[in-house]
């Protein structure tokens, strides 16, 4: 059993705790323990690098330390989260001196990052450490004939991390393919949902998430996978209000991979946190009813 | 004589943990206003923003509401020909605009990134009602009623937190922000 340090991320304490849950079911039906990092802080999200670069970049130092003091590597759900520890990692292990200064700033809570571990958004996770082979094997109730829209958004591809292709990903298809759903293709699974714009420019972020619905919609997708709590929590709980501000009657189920993946591996629907989303889920859940 | 840098200069210098952005490369090609999702509402799209910066329009640029509008969505960044870090330079002007105290006067963004750095360095966690207030004034009757139901909905699902979240450590942590900005305690 591989073990991974786990940063659920301040969404993750409650507004998105289904994909808490989910992640936690299907990690451990793959034989993947996730030790949650002791005592973390909030990782800065977008907003803390619009303050202070040095604090921000100090305050995800401060998980990443924590992480490595276990022993494992870091691993985040939030595509903000992994953004943020992934560039934090990196910048601390390139320059030698911020290095030293932000570890003297973690002395003050008996820390040390020296950047020994690698950090991981958790899809990375299920596709290159576990496999898509392998994920289809524990494939048990396949989600034949649902129509996913694989919704990749912005930071688990962007920036350019290291090897992944920026422009025309595919790792969020196959693994949708692996628990036999059909990965629909359609023109936003790479555009953005608006992100924190949801609170400061309202209707920008209304009007990319409409955008997007519509885009998803148009090519009858019967529900949108994501892998991040913002994007789950634009597209589903801000979709009445793009009802409201547009005429439009969407009403199409924003779903965690993990959620998908839960359904397809037969682990109950409750363990997978499904029952708290606004917009029904009851469709999709008559497809993982016959078991292969 | 000595000369002082200029405003583009200063702005290419102001991400330090990347090294700097190469402002001047820009050729005006506008593949990033071509690829902004919100492009639309920005008084100045991210290509003339650049225009700008690199002709030294200082005050043109702090005013408009350009780096407020972007979403951090990095499309822009990954497709720059000259590799400039577009992203990377919305967030050198807000840190530069709310260092100076100079950024449009309806921009609810300043608010709301002071409310949340504040909200983290007290408790070590962000939580969303304590940030709602910061902003949710500067909202009109029906956004604000669309808001408040939403809110209500969020809590009748439990997917809102009664207690806020806090640290163990919590001093810990305020020291160890503490020696990289000494805050007076942030209390
Ligand atoms: S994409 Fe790059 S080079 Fe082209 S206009 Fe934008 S910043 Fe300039
Ligand atoms: S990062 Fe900002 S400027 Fe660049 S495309 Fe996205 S929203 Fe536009």
């Amino acid at each position: 059993m591989s073990t991974y340090s786990y940063f659920p991320g301040c969404s993750l304490e409650k507004m998105a705790l289904s994909y808490h849950q989910s992640a936690m079911q299907t990690t451990n039906a793959v034989g993947i323990e996730l030790k949650e990092i002791d005592d973390w802080n909030c990782c800065g999200a977008t907003t803390y690098f619009h303050v202070d670069e040095l604090l921000a970049t100090t305050l995800v130092a401060r998980n990443l330390a924590i992480a490595e003091e276990a022993g494992h590597d870091f691993v985040a759900p939030c595509s903000a989260c992994f953004k943020n520890a992934y560039f934090a990692s990196k910048y601390l292990k390139e320059d030698e001196d911020l290095a030293n200064h932000i570890n003297y700033a973690l002395e003050q809570d008996n820390l040390k990052f020296s950047g020994s571990i690698e950090v991981k958004h958790l899809m990375e996770v299920f596709v290159d450490d576990v496999g898509v082979e392998e994920i289809q094997e524990r494939t048990t109730h396949p989600l034949k004939g649902l129509r996913v829209a694989p919704y990749y958004g912005c930071q688990i591809v962007r920036p350019k991390k290291d090897h992944e292709d920026v422009e025309n990903p595919q790792f969020f298809e196959e693994l949708i393919t692996a628990i036999g759903a059909d990965a629909i293709n359609y023109a936003y699974r790479l555009r953005c949902c608006g992100g924190s714009l949801i609170i400061t420019s309202r209707e920008a972020a209304l009007t990319l998430v409409r955008n997007l619905l519509q885009s998803a919609v148009d090519i009858e997708a019967d529900v949108i996978a994501t892998a991040c709590p913002l994007c789950q929590t634009n597209l589903e709980v801000y979709q009445m209000q793009v009802n409201q501000e547009f005429g439009t009657d969407f009403s199409i189920p924003i779903m965690y991979f993990t959620q998908l993946m839960g359904l397809a591996m037969g682990l109950p629907k409750k363990k997978l946190g499904i029952g708290t989303e606004f917009i029904s889920t009851d469709k999709i859940l008559t497809y993982a009813k016959e078991a292969a | 004589m000595a000369t002082r840098p200029t405003f583009s200069e200063e702005v290419s210098n102001l991400m330090h943990a990347s090294h700097g952005n190469p402002l001047k490369t820009c050729i005006q090609c506008g593949t990033c206003s071509g690829t902004c999702p919100v492009a639309e509402f920005m008084d100045h799209t991210p290509r003339r923003l650049i225009g700008l910066i690199n002709a030294n329009q200082k005050e043109d640029v702090l005013e408009s509401n350009t780096y407020w509008y972007c979403a951090s969505c990095f499309h822009c960044t990954v497709r720059c020909p000259s590799e400039i870090d577009i992203a990377g330079l919305m967030y050198s002007l807000k840190r530069y605009s709310i260092w100076k105290h100079q950024y449009p006067e309806d921009a609810i963004g300043p608010v709301f990134s002071e409310t949340f750095v504040k909200s983290i360095l007290r408790s070590g966690r962000s939580y969303e009602p304590v940030l709602a207030p910061s902003y949710i004034f500067s909202y009109g009757v029906r956004e604000f009623l669309n808001e408040a139901a939403t809110a209500t909905n969020l809590m009748l699902k439990g997917r809102i937190p009664v207690i806020p979240p806090r640290l163990k450590r919590l001093e810990n942590f305020k020291k160890m922000a503490d020696r990289i900005i000494p805050m007076g305690g942030a209390k």
